[in-house]
């Protein structure tokens, strides 16, 4: 055994910085991802599909798709939120990272914000990037296609706490893929009809603050309690298997 | 006596109709190693998760240091390491990244002095020198296992909660990891331990499970 290079052990903080602990699983989630990108391109390349079959299944009559344009990408990336979610504790859970986590100083809320942070980095910031192309393959007009961009960006964040919230309740099971849609999928209605609400009214160029205000309002709700939701679930799963 | 470092209050613990532990009275003093043994299935590993606070499946008290565990858990978890059959190494990451990752985890902050020095010396006393920077995934199993192990140079804790350490670990690691679990003991620190290897230690307690209807014995 060699000697140690610095005589003083190291010290742990007394009391854990919160925001260190953020950042610390938030920037190994990223890194992680930049490095297994199946996990990034599976949902974009599952959101850019199912719109893309639209126009193949209902043909393409500019009024029907600028009809259904607004539900089609919102369920897409409903959908597609849903597919990556499953993911998101499964590898930590498998690996014992997760019990790591339960066993660090820091509390469990603060360290699953900072996952569902990245995984939404990670899976929605390049959904939303395609959308407006996607928009006006659907033949909506500039405007609309900038309040879709709008909702998604309120609206995407929601979905993901919500679904982190029933992947952590389920990571503890063998097989907990369709409960996760079980889960979420009725919690996801509140933010699917102010989002295509807002997209809608703005097709048909009426006001849309009001739905984005709704969206917004939803985001705040989610980012301040569903970490602690999430946190919670997640000891369950941990502790009772 | 002084305070005991980790204590219980009859501890009873039962998983699917067995009683796996009845009435479990012991304390863990600074400065000492307990073995626990038993045959498979007696339920060494629910012990230790149950004592290091990954299961709430048992009645009975914990107290650390005296006080009960559930009021000082914050103080409780930055002291105790605990080691699992399940290491907690990201595959995709480097052995540095790793270790950096887990030490922050634990509270240290990233930019300590000397933190970067002090991660690859702990590689390098578990013979991962020149694959600092490797992804873990390829790696062997014994090395992956080893970056795991380097935790016990660099992370600070008075318990070390050790379980089944000596997997996929050759006959020289586990002499180094012998002394290594000597040394933090000589310090004052506390190790519990499950193995089925003979320890070649001079002082160890040994806390044997398994005996029937959860009976225990200390020796």
């Amino acid at each position: 055994m060699a000697d140690p290079i610095v005589s003083q052990p190291l010290r742990a903080e007394e009391v854990p910085s919160m925001w260190s602990g953020m950042m610390a699983i938030m920037k190994r989630d990223l890194k992680i991802a930049f490095r297994q990108r199946s996990d990034m391109v599976n949902p974009l390349f599952f959101f850019v599909m199912v719109i893309a079959l639209f126009p193949l299944g209902i043909g393409p009559e500019p009024s029907t798709l600028q009809k259904i344009g607004p539900g089609v990408i919102w369920i897409a990336a409903l959908l597609s939120t849903l597919l990556s979610v499953d993911s998101l504790f499964r590898q930590d859970f498998d690996d014992g990272s997760l019990e790591l986590a339960l066993l660090s100083p820091q509390p469990l809320f603060v360290l699953a914000f900072g996952k569902v942070i990245a995984h939404w980095l990670v899976t929605a910031i390049p959904l939303i990037m395609v959308a407006p192309i996607l928009s006006v393959m659907l033949y909506m007009d500039r405007d609309t296609v900038w309040v879709t961009l709008y909702s998604l960006l309120l609206g995407t964040p929601v979905l993901s706490m919500i679904s982190a919230i029933g992947a952590a309740l389920t990571v503890g099971l063998r097989k907990g893929g369709v409960l996760v849609a079980v889960i979420a999928l009725p919690l996801y209605i509140p933010v699917l009809i102010f989002g295509t609400g807002a997209v809608e009214a703005a097709a048909m160029t009426l006001p849309y603050a009001g739905q984005l205000a709704y969206l917004a309002a939803f985001l705040v709700l989610a980012l301040t309690f569903a970490p602690f939701a999430i946190g919670a679930a997640l000891r369950i799963s941990v502790t009772s298997q | 006596m002084a305070t005991a470092l980790l204590q219980t209050v009859k501890l009873f613990c039962e998983r699917d109709d067995r009683v796996l532990i009845r009435d479990l009275d012991f304390a863990l003093q600074p400065g000492e190693v307990v073995q626990i043994e038993g045959p498979n299935g007696s339920g060494k590993t629910t012990l230790l998760r149950i004592l290091c606070g990954l299961s709430d499946d048992f009645s009975g008290d914990i107290l650390w240091q005296g006080e009960a565990r559930r009021r000082v858990d914050s103080e409780f978890r930055r002291d105790t390491l605990y080691f699992g059959h399940l290491t907690g190494v990201k595959f995709s990451l480097s052995p540095r990244e790793n270790l950096r990752w887990i030490l922050q985890l634990k509270g240290i902050p990233p930019h300590s002095p000397g933190l970067n020095d002090r991660i690859d010396q702990a590689l390098s006393n578990v013979g991962l020198y020149s694959y600092e920077d490797v992804p873990v995934y390829s790696l062997s199993a014994g090395q992956k296992r080893r970056v795991a192990l380097a935790r016990l140079f660099v992370e600070p804790a008075d318990l070390w909660v050790l379980d089944e350490p000596f997997t996929a670990i050759d006959r020289k690691g586990v002499t180094q990891l012998e002394g290594l679990i000597q040394a933090h003991a000589g310090g004052g620190g506390s190790v519990l331990i499950t193995t089925h290897h003979a320890l070649d230690l001079p002082t160890i307690r040994k806390l044997q499970l398994g005996l029937g209807r959860g009976t225990w014995q200390i020796q």
